[in-house]
């Protein structure tokens, strides 16, 4: 046999956080808690109940009995761009029923292979047409931390210079504002920046309506182009306006942006890959020609999107019924997350733990920065069974209320012990 | 102003244009010969009933909506690799191989496609049959690749130029990549009988090329999985260590469900693994992880014993009607007293069928009997119907005597 081409192919690294889940499956002790990430699944992140078990949406059970009723439908493909239906609900939900850009008819939505998918889309549009026909060389701003996917999303995408922003502070567990700004400031104008658009992920912590009127007001001055991540609209506040309202912020003062929208987290959908790029222009022209040359790109990297999530989640929009149940199973979703924060927090405080832990719910969202330095994640993994990033990066969706009592007993020793 | 201002507006696509001046036509004969999906005989999608048995077997199970791995379902790919490969193949019995979950043949296309671009370092080249599928092109080139060309269709005689397809591969720079599409060539139908698929081992062989196959019809194109996965598998065991590229869009009627597979045949399991973890790497800046339903659907119905006899039924007979269609065409030709030689016509095989008729002939087939096809001459056989095939060949012996 010939000696194989691929003799050369490094093993890539293990990921750190499907190690985790891999020590955590292994972890014999009773006690044990993940809060890495909630699933058994690398790097990916997902709600789970107060048992600690996962949780598909009520209604979304209801809708995919109803699919499966109906006869009428068959498995055809989608058109390139998605399922009609669900693209204009969709982005009406990211922009608002009222929304200026939708009444203007200067919008457009590509379906895509959930959040993912949309960056992608947008990101390689981005590099052929943005500034010119070659952004190549476009610096790309990613917050310090994000989401790590976003650095490979934008270098794949053919983007050489990739920056960080400064966003989050370690010393106050907050936003660094002014290290946020400044690095607008000094970015060179067209640079394209990748902003949470609530509960930012890992740290939770989101920019004020008024600082995001600060952050917008930059961006327009040094034409900084806005390309929004909103993985958890609903999921964050419980509400769908609150949890979009930086997005409609940039809208209403007449940026052109793109969104990319996950429907994993709010729908529960998260293996059917269900996601939307929401593009907002200044007129149905520029749009137009912007989705045609969006088409191109669907076409070759998977054709034409999966139909199923787009069904469900087209199906439920469009109905006040089961939109009006969908908010519901949301806010249960959101207001469990947040009783989690509330609970941890009155436990440390009253336990006296060193330190001030209001972040805890002030931040937002899935994710917590806790503040515990890697020497006390070590403690927390080693010593109690509680697993989470050495980062200090807790899923809440790990804690119950089974388990609320010894994960701050527990963290309440690691920071009086180790520092 | 806006940033878009200079984003021109893209070409439309042929064969989307062709669909939508059918839907148009107000004439109650016509014909939507451009479809690229099955139709029964009444021309209507079909739903395959092991399908169906599937999805019901599925919705009892209340499974919960959890992230699948990158590379996908387990079950599905382990099955994949089986179908394509055969239960007794030594590469598969030997674990040999890495096997991810696609979104369909382009996604899974587009994976390997970006694979070689970061792996591949002998060529940037991509030697594709002349013609091609018309999203080859665009797929490996949006993932940094070269196209070339090899000879395949003899439009003299609408059938395969073996002669001109060996004396250009025999010329290919060595290492570089060549796409061949395992059965049921699109657009043309035309597939190598077995003796030439034969002589196309030994010369890729020869000039040490990477194999890329394009099987986007197993069990669809013969009625028979197995003998539409022979070249595929005779590849493999002449030692040649191909890469593979299914969907399940049109051999379970899966299309808009998106389930395809992409797998590289290594020299040992150690290296699929080491493979694996780069394709991962991959996909994940892409889409993370792929759709559940279809390859959900797939694997009940591949793993599920009786499902899959269901299921070889169902294929056979898709296929056999695209056969009786051929046959029934060809035979309404002679009876309209065409002179012309349709041999190709019952000669080709799968979907698609390179009539050989020229533009102008095309041209009247829409505007004077509403019959619609690409300007190439290709028909999809599945739009044909036995209600319909007679006026088809009517239409076809007006244009052509």
């Amino acid at each position: 046999m010939a000696a194989s081409i691929f003799t050369a192919v490094p093993r890539a690294p293990p990921v750190a956080v499907f190690k985790l889940t891999a020590d955590f499956r292994e972890d014999g002790d009773a006690r044990k808690v993940n809060l890495g990430e909630g699933t058994a699944l690398p790097l990916l992140a997902a709600y789970r109940t107060d048992e600690g078990q996962p949780w598909v949406l009520p209604v979304v059970k209801k809708v995919e009995q109803m699919i499966a009723n109906n006869n009428s439908l068959n498995h055809e493909y989608l058109p390139i761009l998605g399922l009609p239906e669900f693209r204009a609900n969709a982005s009406r939900i990211a922009l608002g029923d009222d929304s200026p850009a939708i009444k203007e008819n200067r919008i457009g939505s590509v379906q895509s292979l959930g959040g993912t998918g949309a960056l992608r889309i947008g990101a390689e549009f981005l590099r052929r047409w943005y500034n010119g026909n070659n952004n190549t060389a476009t610096p790309v701003y990613i917050s310090a931390p994000s989401w790590e996917n976003h650095n490979s999303v934008f270098v794949d995408a053919g983007f050489k210079d990739i920056r960080t922003y400064h966003y989050w502070d370690a010393a106050k567990r907050g936003l660094d504002l002014q290290g946020l700004l400044d690095d607008m400031e000094k970015a060179p104008e067209f640079s394209i920046f990748i902003l949470h658009a609530c509960a930012h992920n890992p740290t939770g912590t989101d920019p004020t309506p008024d600082q995001w009127k600060q952050i917008a007001a930059v961006m327009k001055r040094r034409f900084l182009f806005p390309f929004f991540d909103s993985a958890y609209q609903g999921f964050a506040s419980g509400s769908l306006d609150k949890d979009a309202w930086a997005v409609r912020y940039f809208v209403s003062e007449g940026f052109e942006l793109f969104c990319a929208q996950s429907f994993s987290k709010n729908f529960g959908l998260y293996n059917e890959r269900v996601g939307n790029l929401t593009v907002v222009g200044k007129d149905a022209d520029n749009v137009q020609r912007v989705l045609s040359q969006m088409e191109k790109i669907v076409r070759t990297t998977w054709s034409n999107p999966p139909s199923q999530g787009a069904r469900i989640v087209a199906t439920t929009l469009s109905s006040p019924q089961l939109f009006a149940e969908w908010k519901d199973n949301v806010k249960t979703m959101a207001d469990r997350v947040l009783l989690m924060r509330s609970e941890l927090r009155s436990r440390l405080e009253s336990l006296g733990t060193p330190g001030t832990w209001n972040h805890i719910t002030e931040q937002i969202g899935m994710f917590s920065f806790t503040g515990l330095n890697p020497k006390q994640v070590e403690y927390m993994i080693k010593e109690k069974h509680i697993y989470l990033m050495a980062s200090g990066r807790i899923n809440m969706c790990g804690l119950t209320t089974k388990n609320l009592d010894y994960v701050a007993k527990s963290i309440h020793e690691a920071v009086t012990k180790i520092q | 102003s806006s940033w878009w201002s200079h984003v021109e507006m893209g070409p439309p696509d042929p064969i989307l244009g062709v669909t939508e001046a059918f839907k148009r036509d107000t004439n109650s004969k016509k014909m939507n010969l451009g479809v690229g999906a099955y139709r029964d005989d009444n021309g209507k999608p079909y739903v395959l009933n092991c399908v169906r048995k599937a999805e019901a077997m599925i919705a009892s199970k209340k499974m919960d909506k959890e992230y699948l791995p990158i590379g996908g379902l387990a079950d599905f790919t382990r099955a994949s690799a089986e179908l394509a490969l055969g239960e007794n193949s030594e590469a598969f019995k030997s674990s040999r191989y890495v096997t991810v979950q696609g979104i369909s043949g382009t996604g899974s296309l587009r994976i390997g496609a970006n694979f070689l671009q970061r792996f591949f370092k002998s060529s940037r080249d991509v030697y594709l049959p002349k013609p091609s599928w018309g999203n080859h092109t665009p797929i490996f080139r949006d993932a940094g690749l070269q196209l070339q060309a090899y000879r395949y269709y003899d439009p003299k005689t609408c059938s395969l130029d073996f002669s001109g397809a060996m004396d250009d591969i025999s010329k290919i720079p060595e290492k570089s990549i060549i796409l061949l599409h395992a059965c049921a060539h699109n657009p043309t139908g035309v597939d190598p009988r077995q003796e030439q698929w034969k002589e196309l081992a030994a010369v890729v062989k020869k000039r040490n090329l990477l194999v890329y196959f394009d099987m986007a019809y197993q069990g669809f194109a013969s009625g028979d999985i197995n003998r539409d996965a022979w070249a595929v598998r005779y590849f493999i065991e002449q030692g040649i260590n191909v890469v593979l590229s299914q969907s399940y869009a049109k051999n379970m009627g899966l299309y808009g469900e998106r389930a395809g597979a992409f797998t590289v045949i290594c020299s040992d399991a150690e290296e699929a693994k080491r493979v694996e973890s780069q394709l991962k790497i991959l996909i994940r800046p892409m889409y993370s992880n792929p759709p559940l339903n279809g390859a959900r659907i797939a694997s009940f119905i591949l793993n599920t014993p009786d499902l899959r006899k269901e299921w070889l039924v169902e294929v056979k007979s898709m296929a056999d009607r695209i056969i009786s269609m051929r046959t029934q065409l060809v035979s309404n030709l002679k009876k309209e007293g065409s002179s012309h030689n349709w041999q190709h016509i019952t000669d080709q095989i799968g979907m698609f069928c390179f009539t050989g008729l020229k533009p102008e002939q095309v041209e009247r087939l829409i505007k004077e009997f509403s019959i619609y096809m690409t300007k190439d001459g290709r028909i999809s056989v599945a739009g044909v119907t036995s209600g319909n095939v007679g006026y088809l060949a009517h239409a076809i012996h007006q244009v052509t005597k």
